[in-house]
Parts: C-alpha cells; sequence; structure tokens
C-alpha cells in the first residue's frame, strides 16, 4: 500500500513541473507549439508530446483547449443553481444535470444543515437572467419529485480572479 | 469586436480540444478548411481581444497534490468591504464572487497544500468574525464550456 501511494505522489517528476510551469500560461502559437515549449526546455519535442499524452491520460491535464469568455461570447447571465436532492441519487442525477449544453459545471457538495441544505451545484449560463431562470426551470424538470428545494445565486461582482497558479 | 463564423467555428472547435501532434494548428485548419497561418492569426487576435482567456492545457490543481476548495459566507451588506479585504489579501483565494444571496460571498481556495485550506477558514473567521461555509466538491459530473456561439 505504501509504495502504491509513492508511486501516486511520485508520479510528476521535474521535468513534468517545468513542462507544467512553461505551459500553464497557455501554448506558444506557433506552427510546432509543442517543440517551442521543448526548445525553451532544453528536451525533445517527443518528450513534451509524450509527457503531455500521459498527463492527459491521467487526468492531471483535463484537456487542451480555448477557454472562452462568458461574458465576450453574450452569455452574460450566469447563475449558480444548487440543489437539495436525495443523496442515494446525486450521482446519478448529477450526471443527467451535467450533460445539458447549458451547464458547465456539476458538482457534489457537503450540505451544511440547517443554513444550507443543497448538495448539488451546477452552473448555468444565458444569455439573459430570464432566459437563465429557464433553463433552471429545465433542470427541475429534470429532477422532478428528486427536487426537495433548489435556488439560484446569480453573480453581481467579481472580487477577485487571479487562478490557481504553481510556483517555481 | 464581431466575430464571424470562422471565430464561432474556431470557437467551437477548439473548446473541445486540441491534438498533440508535431503541427497541430495545421491539422485543425486542415479540418476547418483554413489555412495554418491564418487559424494562428485569428486565435491570436481572439486572446488578444479576450474573446478567449486562455489557450492550452487545463491543468487539474487536484491531480497535481494540490486542493481546491469552494467557501460560502453570509456578510453583512455594511460590512461588505472588510471582509472582501480580509478573504482576498490570501495568495490562495483564486477566485472571489459576490452573489445576489443571503450567502453573499463566494470563493475558491486553490494551493498546493491542502493542509492549507483549515488553516486559512480559521484565520479568515477570526478576521472578520463570520463563519466559513466549507463545501470542497465530493464528486464531478462535469466540467466543461460548450457554449456554441
Amino acid at each position: 500500500m505504501q509504495a502504491l501511494k509513492e508511486d501516486k505522489v511520485s508520479m510528476l517528476d521535474e521535468t513534468d513541473r517545468r513542462i507544467i510551469l512553461a505551459t500553464q500560461d497557455g501554448l506558444p502559437l506557433e506552427r510546432r507549439p509543442y517543440e517551442a515549449v521543448a526548445r525553451k526546455l532544453d528536451i525533445s519535442a517527443e518528450e513534451v508530446m509524450q509527457r503531455l499524452r500521459r498527463m492527459s491520460d491521467d487526468g492531471i491535464i483535463r484537456r487542451i483547449a480555448a477557454v472562452p469568455n462568458h461574458y465576450r461570447l453574450g452569455y452574460t447571465a450566469n447563475g449558480m443553481s444548487v440543489w437539495n436532492v436525495p443523496d442515494e441519487h446525486v450521482e446519478a442525477l448529477g450526471k443527467q444535470v451535467g450533460a445539458l449544453d447549458f451547464v458547465s459545471h456539476c458538482y457534489r457538495r457537503p450540505r451544511h444543515l440547517p443554513a444550507w441544505p443543497y448538495n448539488l451545484f451546477a452552473m448555468v449560463h444565458a444569455g439573459s437572467r430570464e432566459e437563465a431562470l429557464e433553463k433552471v426551470d429545465e433542470i427541475a424538470r429534470l429532477l422532478g419529485e428528486n427536487d426537495r428545494g433548489h435556488d439560484v445565486l446569480f453573480s453581481r461582482r467579481i472580487l477577485k480572479k487571479t487562478g490557481m497558479r504553481l510556483t517555481p | 469586436m464581431q466575430l464571424d463564423a470562422i471565430d464561432k467555428q474556431i470557437i467551437n472547435t477548439l473548446q473541445e480540444g486540441f491534438p498533440i501532434t508535431e503541427q497541430p494548428f495545421s491539422e485543425v485548419a486542415g479540418q476547418l478548411g483554413l489555412d495554418e497561418s491564418e487559424l494562428i492569426a485569428r486565435l491570436e487576435r481572439l486572446l488578444a481581444d479576450k474573446t478567449l482567456t486562455r489557450f492550452g492545457p487545463m491543468y487539474q490543481a487536484e491531480r497535481l497534490g494540490g486542493a481546491f476548495t469552494l467557501v460560502g459566507m453570509s456578510v453583512r451588506e455594511d460590512d461588505f468591504d472588510r471582509v472582501v479585504e480580509i478573504v482576498n489579501s490570501f495568495p490562495e483565494v483564486a477566485h472571489n464572487y459576490e452573489r445576489e444571496h443571503h450567502f453573499n460571498m463566494w470563493f475558491v481556495i486553490a494551493t498546493e497544500n491542502p493542509k492549507h485550506i483549515d488553516a486559512i477558514l480559521t484565520e479568515i473567521e477570526l478576521d472578520s468574525g463570520y463563519s466559513c461555509y466549507n463545501m470542497p466538491k465530493q464528486d464531478e459530473y462535469f466540467v466543461g464550456l460548450k457554449l456554441a456561439v
């Protein structure tokens, strides 16, 4: 058991960390972006690609992709919908809600009774608040009698946004 | 900023993923019927005008040995700014949003050392005088954007 645990921890070596540091702000916009990263780190492009593939397979990298700015794309109403669903069904229901195309994140989180009864969170994106509320109703219909209460929290302002940083 | 049909196609395609190959732009450009240099130029513009917030590997912090949690607080309106200052002073606080609700402050702590989370929450509670409702994710059903443009 101990050995297994250590394997897990040592899954990332120094070279992986250097690749993460070199790419966490984004990939170079060059014809051969992985080669550009490799050059900077003084390793081969093949090694960079192999390691990125391995980190993708291991789930360390969710995917390599473009992340759009919702506001700029006209999705100005972003509501955090929160749901009280029976614990025994939360996994099956969460997967159904997460599959809806207007839901970007769907998580199970702990309740804090009595102040906070909700255990399923789904971020809903829409062009207007009215439209967002319609989408929340759609989730409510999907959940049916498993919806034991829900609420939507619209964001009023961003107080901070820096993101997770790996420090050298 | 006006997006044309090609920009939209690029955004929709690149949200899904990007290949790990020697000349990935050429591959994606081929699928879209574009020229490699045009794809790169448009991507540069979409990043520069902030239509895209980033382009590259999306790392999952938990798997890097770090930890994330979401925290909700219910703060009196006339006391809000003081508490924002306390919460935002922690470098581990990665995002903080004001939301229209009795629970009006929601922030994310991201740290390389999971043990720091409890210490930070205790410190925020002592400094602010309000409770922190810690809501770490217990399961993830979907993360990603499928925003069609």
